[in-house]
């Protein structure tokens, strides 16, 4: 990721392309504004010669002085010319970022719940869809369509180097699009407050070159591997019976869909909707105190023996 | 129906018997009794004034809590949902408890000055205003410091603040308190309406107004247009809450957006209605200190109140993103880029009158000038998010933080820090220190600016909003600690202002009437004015009547020290609503309980709602009903008479 992975002053996607233009050209005319008005006041002001300083005011004589109203006139007329550009301008990008794609490559249902987000991915087969968390995986150069719900609160989905955002928001359903120019990480946020992790709302879109998606793909619609030694199989039951009230793993009992479904948990970048990187270390502590790292969240502190824990990680370890 | 009693009133000159019989009749009597009873605006305007000060050191000190949290990435010193409250708390404080309320004390209090009134058309009113506002800021503090203040941002948008997510009191405190708020500003809107279209001294037609009188009288109307919006969302919310109704829950057929259309048609011209009295300020303040007349008076009035009908057309750039059809954002894009007109009018304005004047730095001068920058600075940031596309990547993130900041701080706190200083003298008899006046500004002024200038930066970074703590990305870290530095420098210049105000109270240099040879009629009366402000009501013939015999007026002199006596009674005189032509004696209402007692009475009946204590609700709304019995318990000397015309 860029070292600024939320700015949007820069593109990596026809989408925000079509804004980086327009937001410069606001921004520079803001700029000058704010320059030209500076100038005209300290000038304006400059008119005050020091030794006035002492002098009282109402030495100072009133005068009635010019009208001065060819000041506004000509303010307004300078001012009418940008500010005309600028709606003309906001109506074409307007026009060229809005219509969701008609024949989109992808279609996905992303919904945003507390504090993470839900992707899935359709198909044709039932057998073929299925669900991932807070990464979203596309093919390089397609236009991605983004169908978007509200599965609790309302949610903002916004990957700024590829879109602005849309709200998910619950009993509708809005519709953004995205699409990436060359394979990289893009990293998105929740923009719409949402309670108490709304911080922690983050997702990454990952965009691939086609082969690299479609063998992502094809692993993803894979059920989790039967577990191989007697450790990831205790851990397996584990799963089933705690992490299954809320968690999904296809292909076992775990069949919970409140949670992020955790069949292929290590594929991800991430864990907790950004709040930590996914390496053994920080598994664990996720999966014993979620509540210390990310205060407020849905899973409760799981209070597992070390046993206990060593048996889920070997099991969860092995969600490939 | 009894005919009015038909009286022409005596004109005459001020005298030392007329001003003792005007005393005895106008003064609040000592004590605590006239403390409680007391309907003058101008002790009305002051207890407003204070309070809301009071309420901006509040939220001050929540956003300093909070900038401790952010001056790094990953810091721990609050929790989530203290940072969450506090942030809520912090805008409701400032915009409902601080923003409005102070321009509210400013105008009760130099209204009935500025046009040659002796009150306010319905004094009670005023009164029960102060009260319901007091005792809505206490109830909404009272959820704050149990631990439930509001918790979802001050536009509080379901379904989170919806019971399902949010099963606290919270919800319920701010839900209430909106709609005993409301009150407040709806009955003292009204009493601005009349106040501005019938008590003006005869002569003050509508084209002699103040702007600070424009602004003022439009921001009333609007909140008596926008303000039923509001108090009906969090109503319906309060009834989702506690009694199941639907109107925000989709399960039941509601839906989420009618809660954002409801907030924002109310919001938005809220926003406008807290900064056009103090643009309003500014207009008329700034011109004194150039020693010139204000460039284009009357283009000024009319953008004040253009600005106010394009402001009732612009509330869903709010909403850009929820995913409304396109066509209805170019609208809404076009209203709030051609809203830009109006607000540049008045810079332009501001800007020629420093030009074509001779100013004269005073402190006051220095807020109001450079009120002008940082309102350009947050115009044209207001003007960048107007464009749908360019608004979809910068809303919710700190660019619209900052943006709203350098609009409600530079358009409001500046000019009312500016009005102090220029109208201080007219309420105590004595100046704010000036030397610390300068401190003041200077270190407002800096800190202001470190705080929020490199604020837009963090935005086009991408910073979101409204988030307890945020990882390092790209130099987020180090343009955070710089507004937390600033915000500290700038809440050290806000300390000074208050210890200016206390050190000057004492020992400030005495001022006379006109201590800034300014042109209206409030520097017609002493300092601190009389109880009854006019000893004979004046007649105006022109925008300046104490620069006249300078600038010249437009044909006849005003008259100042020979007038309609008016003392047979608590009176004043009302006259018509365009060319302030004399019309009827007003007979004013007597220093009076029942305000009070309205006020406590509606407090026990919110409050029994909010617990649902049936029983404190009934009695609540017994003492009300008493309140208002009392209040409207006919007496002959409130009967109106009419001038005999001619």
């Amino acid at each position: 990721m860029s070292d600024w992975p939320l700015s949007y002053l820069t593109s990596a996607g026809p989408r925000a392309r079509e804004v980086v233009p327009l937001t410069w050209y606001v921004l520079l005319v803001s700029i000058a504004v704010s320059l030209v008005i500076s100038a005209l006041l300290w000038r304006a002001l400059r008119r005050t010669r020091p030794e006035d300083q002492s002098i009282e005011i109402r030495d100072v004589p009133i005068e009635r002085g010019t009208s001065g109203v060819r000041w506004i006139s000509i303010g307004l007329m300078v001012s009418a010319v940008p500010l005309a550009v600028a709606f003309v301008w906001t109506l074409l990008t307007l026009a060229a970022i809005a219509g969701p794609p008609a024949h989109p490559g992808l279609v996905l249902d992303v919904t945003g719940r507390q504090w993470w987000w839900q992707v899935e991915y359709a198909a044709s087969q039932p057998s073929d869809v299925f669900a991932t968390a807070n990464e979203i995986h596309i093919p390089v150069g397609v236009q991605v369509l983004v169908r978007l719900h509200g599965a609790d609160v309302i949610h903002s989905f916004w990957v700024p180097q590829l879109s602005g955002k849309t709200d998910a928001i619950p009993g509708q359903t809005n519709t953004s699009w995205i699409q990436a120019d060359k394979p990289g990480r893009y990293l998105g946020q929740c923009t719409e407050f949402c309670g108490a992790q709304h911080a922690h709302m983050q997702f990454e879109v990952v965009a691939e070159p086609r082969e690299d998606f479609d063998r992502w793909e094809s692993l993803q619609r894979q059920p989790a591997a039967v577990p191989s030694t007697a450790e990831a199989s205790r851990g397996l039951s584990l799963v089933e019976y705690r992490c299954g009230l809320c968690h999904r793993v296809r292909g076992t009992a775990a069949g919970a869909v409140s949670a992020p479904d955790l069949t292929h948990l290590m594929t991800r970048r991430t864990l907790a909707a950004g709040t930590l990187l996914n390496n053994p270390g920080n598994l664990a502590g996720w999966v014993q105190n979620p509540q210390n790292i990310k205060p407020g969240n849905l899973m409760p502190n799981q209070f597992l023996s070390a046993q206990q824990l060593s048996d889920a990680l070997a099991y969860l370890e092995t969600l490939k | 129906m009894m005919q009015p009693q038909v009286r022409t009133p005596t004109v005459g000159i001020d005298g030392v018997e007329h001003e003792a019989r005007l005393h005895e009749l106008w003064d609040t009597s000592p004590g605590w009794k006239g403390f409680l009873t007391t309907v003058d605006h101008k002790e009305i305007g002051i207890r407003y004034i204070i309070t809301a000060f009071v309420f901006l050191a509040l939220g001050g000190t929540e956003a300093l809590l909070m900038r401790l949290q952010l001056a790094g990435p990953n810091l721990t010193l609050l929790t989530p949902e203290q940072y969450n409250q506090l942030f809520s708390t912090h805008g409701m404080t400032m915009i409902f408890l601080y923003a409005s309320p102070i321009l509210s004390g400013f105008s009760n209090y130099l209204w009935p000055l500025l046009l040659g009134s002796r009150d306010m058309a319905f004094p009670r009113l005023n009164a029960l205003s102060y009260w319901i506002y007091l005792a809505a800021g206490l109830f909404l503090y009272a959820g704050f410091v149990t631990g439930n203040g509001p918790n979802d941002g001050w536009f509080n948008y379901v379904p989170y603040a919806s019971r399902d997510f949010n099963p606290g009191l919270n919800e319920d405190f701010y839900a209430l308190g909106m709609v005993f708020l409301g009150i407040s500003t709806t009955v003292g809107a009204a009493n601005f309406v009349v106040t501005a279209f019938r008590t003006r001294a005869p002569g003050m037609s509508i084209n002699r107004l103040p702007i600070l009188v424009w602004g003022t009288l439009t921001a009333s109307v609007a909140n008596l247009i926008v303000v039923p919006a509001v108090s009906l969302a969090f109503f319906l919310l309060w009834m989702d809450r506690q009694f199941g109704t639907h109107f925000f829950d989709t399960a039941g057929g509601g839906q989420p957006l009618l809660w954002q259309h409801l907030f924002w048609i109310f919001g938005h011209p809220w926003v406008y209605a807290i900064v056009l009295p103090a643009m309003g300020m500014v207009s008329d303040g700034l011109p004194v200190f150039c020693r010139r007349p204000l460039v284009g008076y009357s283009l000024v009035a009319l953008s004040t109140v253009a600005t106010m009908i394009f402001g009732f057309g612009v509330w869903v750039h709010h909403m850009f993103a929820t995913g409304l059809p396109g066509l209805g954002l170019a609208f809404f894009s076009g209203a709030s880029i051609a809203i830009v007109v109006p607000s540049a009018v008045a810079v332009f304005a501001w800007i020629a009158t420093i030009r074509l004047g001779r100013p004269v730095i005073t402190t006051a001068f220095l807020f109001f000038s450079s009120m002008i920058l940082l309102f350009v600075i947050g115009g044209v940031s207001g003007f960048m998010t107007a464009s749908v596309p360019v608004d979809l990547q910068l809303t919710d993130t700190y660019f619209v933080v900052a943006h709203l900041h350098y609009v409600l701080i530079g358009i409001n706190v500046f000019p009312v820090v500016g009005a102090t200083y220029f109208w201080f003298p007219k309420m105590t008899g004595r100046f704010l220190d000036e030397k610390l006046g300068r401190w003041n500004f200077w270190t407002m002024f800096i800190g202001f600016n470190l705080a929020f200038l490199p604020m837009h930066l963090t935005g086009l970074l991408g910073m979101p909003r409204r988030v307890y703590t945020y990882a390092d990305y790209g130099g987020w870290g180090a343009l955070n600690l710089i507004t937390s530095i600033g915000s500290f420098v700038f809440a050290a210049g806000a300390m000074l202002l208050f210890f200016n105000v206390i050190k000057s109270l004492k020992s400030g240099a005495i001022a006379g009437k006109n201590p800034w040879d300014a042109p209206t009629l409030e520097w017609s009366v002493p300092s601190p004015p009389p109880a009854y402000n006019f000893a004979v009501i004046p007649t105006v013939a022109s925008r300046h009547p104490l620069w006249e015999n300078r600038i010249g007026g437009d044909g006849a002199l005003s008259s100042l020290d020979r007038g309609m006596m008016l003392d047979h009674g608590k009176e004043t005189i009302a006259t018509s609503a365009l060319d302030a032509e004399p019309d009827m004696v007003l007979e004013m209402p007597h220093d009076s309980f029942a305000p009070l007692i309205l006020a406590v009475g509606l407090s026990a009946l919110f409050v029994g709602l909010l617990l649902k204590m049936w029983m404190l609700t009934g009695i609540g709304g017994a003492i009300a009903a008493f309140a208002i019995l009392l209040w409207l318990w006919p007496t002959t000397d409130l009967r109106e008479r009419e001038p005999a015309h001619g």
